[in-house]
């Protein structure tokens, strides 16, 4: 996934040493149109030990939830989720499809190529918070999360 | 056990009662060539009365002499509407020249927040040819239910989620529901049997 590399440049972390190695990458956010008021924001995230995303935080929406996408038969239902477990050295894909950062409430239109900042807090198995610093890419309404950097 | 054997026995002799009839009437050999879930023959989902956003009804019959493919979904989702609106929008290139003759509608269930303006901005960051459809909130069951599609609001964080059916409908030229699309179907399967509802229509006298 040389897109990955490429979109990983986006993400900038900050965090301290015991979970210095809490890598996310791609992080990015479906652009919205004007008076939509809410979009979802997807990456990867790596945790070197057993860990858990509990929490996430973006200034562009006053509530920012952690949501689960399932196919119950034919319909697609949406949940908020108390957290996501980040098992060591698995790659958890916040995807299309899956899981997504939701961002409710939106403060104003997301542009494509707008950089939102995004806060993700991981939990280790010792309880100890860790907040991680994303500055996440806004890729076009029609990006499928496949293909990142494919332009129409 | 046996009248279960028998009851299979009849559905499966009304089936091909069922085909048989729809062959004989639609001269349609191709109906089993299709990659998505044919539907033909299905006696729901025959018509909707509905608004664009400026405000005209639209029905299913102003689109007659193209295909159609209609997806029930609202703005504020983020993830399977937009991924279907996307795969739409592959399909119309796949299709190449023969895209123009594939109407892609996207009916609102959450019309509270889909105001004409969001909507119509919404399809248009797809495709300016996507048409975004909405009624009242009355209504919108209503057709919903005419279509068989189920959705449900769902209280999250101080707002409201969706679910909702991600099935997509196809019809063909003449207006008849044909297929019945999953979210999973790729692009590439729909394409082909577009081009098939396509090729069918326009060699028949």
């Amino acid at each position: 996934m040389k897109m990955k590399i490429v979109a990983s440049l986006f993400a900038t972390l900050v965090s301290s040493a015991t979970l210095a190695q809490v890598a996310v990458t791609d992080p990015w956010v479906r652009a919205t149109v004007p008076q939509q008021k809410a979009t979802g924001a997807f990456m990867q995230i790596t945790a070197p030990a057993d860990a858990r995303l509990v929490e996430a935080r973006s200034p562009v929406a006053n509530i920012v939830e952690i949501h689960e996408m399932v196919m119950d038969k034919d319909v697609m239902k949406m949940r908020a989720i108390s957290g996501i477990d980040l098992p060591a050295g698995k790659a958890v894909e916040l995807k299309p499809g899956g899981y997504h950062v939701m961002l409710i409430d939106l403060n104003a239109q997301v542009k494509e190529g707008d950089v939102v900042p995004l806060t993700v807090v991981i939990e280790g198995k010792d309880g100890k918070r860790e907040s991680i610093e994303l500055k996440a890419a806004a890729r076009p309404l029609n990006s499928s999360g496949v293909m990142p950097m494919h332009k129409h | 056990m046996p009248s279960i054997h028998c009851a299979a026995r009849t559905a499966v002799r009304t089936v091909f009662a069922l085909l048989a009839a729809v062959a004989l009437t639609a001269c349609d050999s191709t109906a089993l060539q299709f990659r998505n879930t044919d539907i033909t023959g299905a006696n729901f989902g025959t018509d909707f009365s509905l608004l664009d956003p400026e405000g005209n009804t639209r029905s299913l019959s102003d689109f007659r002499g193209k295909a159609v493919m209609m997806f029930f979904g609202f703005t504020q989702c983020p993830d399977i509407c937009p991924t279907a609106l996307s795969r739409a929008t592959e399909v119309r290139k796949l299709l190449g020249d023969d895209g123009q003759h594939l109407k892609v509608i996207f009916v609102s269930v959450d019309p509270e927040r889909d105001v004409p303006e969001v909507l119509k901005a919404y399809t248009a960051a797809f495709d300016p040819d996507f048409l975004g459809l909405y009624t009242s909130v009355e209504n919108t069951r209503k057709v919903a239910d005419d279509f068989r599609v189920f959705y449900r609001k769902v209280p999250t964080g101080g707002s409201y989620t969706m679910d909702h059916t991600a099935t997509s409908y196809v019809y063909d030229p003449q207006g008849r529901l044909r297929l019945a699309v999953s979210h999973q179907s790729s692009a590439e399967s729909i394409a082909a049997d577009v081009r098939i509802l396509l090729q069918t229509a326009s060699s028949r006298p």
